[in-house]
């Protein structure tokens, strides 16, 4: 057996961690826009959540931009154009959705409804206006400019709540009616009623202005008037058309998600029903009965509350796995607390192997109700700690042909470069302390 | 001993009956004065009763536990809230402290357990669980700019570590102390001053958990 192990790819680490914090995990990081804290697209919030920085310094960076040369509206509008929307993507653990569902956990409030923030919102937009007409004097362009990305924007802000209608009709398929309109009503209507309208009128007024200029003037600028116009329909429909596909295989994706939740919920309703029976067979049996409580326990809570397992092998998930196979086989609940995250190598292996042997020992001997491990990924190495209040032993007195704490556990972590410390005393307890180090020392990876 | 008065919010009536039931046989030391399955009837009864403590389900009809201490722990400075869930999430669990919970312990939680965290908490000291602690190391793991203002909220010293290590570990305060040879006060003292980092921190992490729950 060569312990030249290969170093942690430090990509599968990132992947791992990226998993932990609910991201989603495969690609590169990739900014998506807040739906749920928005004032107008959620674009500002998503970037700030992607950078890492207050999303008040990316409004006012915005703001600023949007004031000295109408850049931050062009990125904006640009940003708000391409970034998905990230509460589709999101997946939380299927109980806290459920939860979420029914109101039983803190719902988003939407910051518009706050009157505060559109107070201050109006009042800049028309200290703007009051500005522009000041510096430009009367503008013949102003005024149907305003009126047209005011109709730009309502029917903008259409297409995406069109959006969230799934874009299809009771039949399943997509229906260019519910993509204009979303779910109908009057609402719908009058929304894009307004926005055709203003968009007309801001043609209207351009082509009148314009017309009293003279003659010469007046082909050209309706011949601009209509390459405008059909900008406008196309700015109109490109963002439901260019949504079209990727919600498409969005919704795809989702269904199946949904069916694979079903299977496992059916999975897990019929194991309920296994365990109850069991329990109504063993009610004489308090110590069995709460055996088989706490491992029902423990599988609908980690179905309903966990975060979906970051990986196959991880030093975590691998930790759990041994925790409840020591549960179940001596009916003594092992609480498990990770700080952190490693993928598994030989090492991590050996690690929980021993780790496994120490648990199995305190939940023998040790005659403690619970067993409490916790355990530490760190960078560069990986600590477990296993203790018990039970009673404890004089390490010195046990005969030399028990194997288990000196060969499942000394020498096993021994073997691949790691200690063990075993503190106990009779009737104090025991705690056993393993760690060990990665294999190659971490030199590039920061 | 004085009695702590206790009100138990939780939607499900048969944990609310299991808990009474265990701390009823702690009569002199708690006392279950009132009861409450959603946020509109918690309100209306903690603001009605004014409790010592008020033992809180993370999720609640009508908003959740953090809804309920929103519109209550302003008016009622004497009141202190333990968070009790069944759910495990990291981002619960985090947004239910810094929404001002004194504390969080798992519903599994034994009864003489739980009356030690309800005196700990009415006498204005922090419960943590080895999970939480676990939580919380993981939240303040790694680095921050050394440029960052502020930045003793976003850190852990490195006693306030070992002692949330020791907790993660599972040992009971008493233990703690004894193992870093500092009295019971010491580490109460260190663990109340890692609650409040916890709740007025602006680690990107925990932001992160309290804006997904829209709590800043």
């Amino acid at each position: 057996m060569t312990t030249d192990v290969p170093p942690a790819p430090a990509d599968l680490a990132a992947a791992l961690a990226a998993g932990r914090s609910g991201a989603p995990a495969a690609g590169p990081r990739r900014a998506y826009r807040n739906g749920e804290d928005r004032l107008l697209g959620g674009v500002a919030a998503g970037l700030a959540d992607h950078l890492a920085v207050p999303v008040l310094h990316v409004r006012l960076a915005f703001v600023v931009a949007a004031a000295v040369g109408g850049f931050g509206v062009l990125a904006y509008a640009g940003l708000w154009l391409f970034l998905p929307v990230a509460d589709h993507l999101e997946e939380h653990a299927p109980g806290l959705e459920a939860a979420t569902r029914q109101g039983r956990r803190p719902r988003s409030r939407r910051r518009l409804h706050d009157v505060g923030p559109l107070v201050a919102w109006g009042a800049i937009a028309v200290g703007v206006v009051v500005l522009v007409q000041g510096v430009l004097g009367t503008s013949v362009l102003f005024w149907p400019m305003l009126l047209g990305a005011l109709g730009l924007a309502v029917l903008w802000r259409q297409a995406d709540e069109a959006q969230r209608e799934r874009w299809v009709d009771s039949t399943g398929r997509v229906s260019l009616g519910r993509a204009v309109l979303g779910s109908g009503g009057a609402a719908a209507y009058a929304r894009l009623t307004a926005g055709t309208g203003l968009l007309l009128v801001a043609l209207l007024l351009f082509a009148l202005r314009a017309g009293a200029y003279g003659s010469l003037a007046v082909a050209r600028d309706v011949v601009v008037a209509g390459v405008l116009g059909v900008a406008g329909l196309a700015l109109v429909v490109g963002p439901w058309l260019f949504r079209l596909t990727g919600d498409l295989s969005e919704e795809r994706s989702a269904r199946v998600r949904s069916q694979e939740r079903a299977d496992v919920a059916a999975h897990l309703h019929d194991s309920v029903l296994q365990t109850l029976a069991l329990i109504q067979k063993h009610a004489g049996d308090p110590r069995t009965v709460a055996t088989l409580a706490r491992a029902q326990e423990r599988d609908l809570r980690s179905w309903l509350f966990a975060d979906p397992p970051a990986a196959d092998a991880s030093v975590a998930s691998a930790l759990r796995a041994a925790a409840a196979e020591v549960e179940d086989a001596h009916g003594v609940p092992v609480e498990v607390v990770v700080v952190g995250d490693a993928p598994a190598t030989d090492r991590t292996r050996a690690l929980v192997l021993a780790a496994r042997e120490a648990m199995t020992n305190a939940a023998r001997h040790s005659g403690a109700d619970r067993v409490d491990v916790y355990a530490e990924c760190a960078p560069a190495s990986t600590e477990v700690f296993v203790r018990d209040r039970g009673r404890g032993f004089d390490e010195a007195a046990v005969p030399e042909d028990r194997l288990g704490v000196r060969g499942s556990i000394r020498d096993r972590v021994r073997r691949h470069g790691g200690t063990a410390e075993v503190r106990t005393a009779p009737g104090e307890g025991t705690e056993v302390r393993l760690l060990v180090h990665d294999a190659v020392p971490a030199e590039g990876a920061s | 001993m004085t009695t702590r008065r206790v009100v138990v919010v939780d939607d499900h009536a048969m944990f609310r009956t299991g808990v009474k039931a265990e701390l009823a046989e702690h009569a002199d030391r708690v006392e279950v004065v009132g009861e409450a399955a959603d946020v509109d009837a918690a309100v209306a009864v903690v603001t009605a009763l004014q409790p010592d403590v008020v033992l809180l389900d993370v999720h609640l009809p009508g908003g959740g536990g953090v809804e309920v201490m929103r519109r209550v722990a302003a008016r009622l400075p004497g009141t202190r809230f333990l968070a009790l869930s069944v759910s495990d999430a990291a981002e619960d669990v985090i947004g239910t402290v810094r929404a001002g919970a004194r504390g969080y312990v798992t519903k599994t939680i034994t009864g003489p357990e739980l009356v030690d965290a309800v005196e700990r908490v009415a006498g204005g000291d922090a419960v943590f669980s080895p999970r939480l602690a676990g939580f919380v190391l993981d939240a303040f793991a790694g680095t921050i700019e050394v440029a960052q203002i502020d930045s003793d909220l976003d850190r852990l010293t490195e006693r306030e570590r070992e002692v949330m290590r020791l907790i993660a570990r599972g040992y009971a305060y008493k233990e703690v102390a004894a193992t870093l040879f500092i009295s019971v006060k010491t580490v109460e003292t260190h663990v109340s001053s890692v609650l409040r980092k916890l709740q007025l921190s602006s680690r990107h992490e925990l932001s992160r958990w309290a804006s997904d729950r829209r709590l800043l």
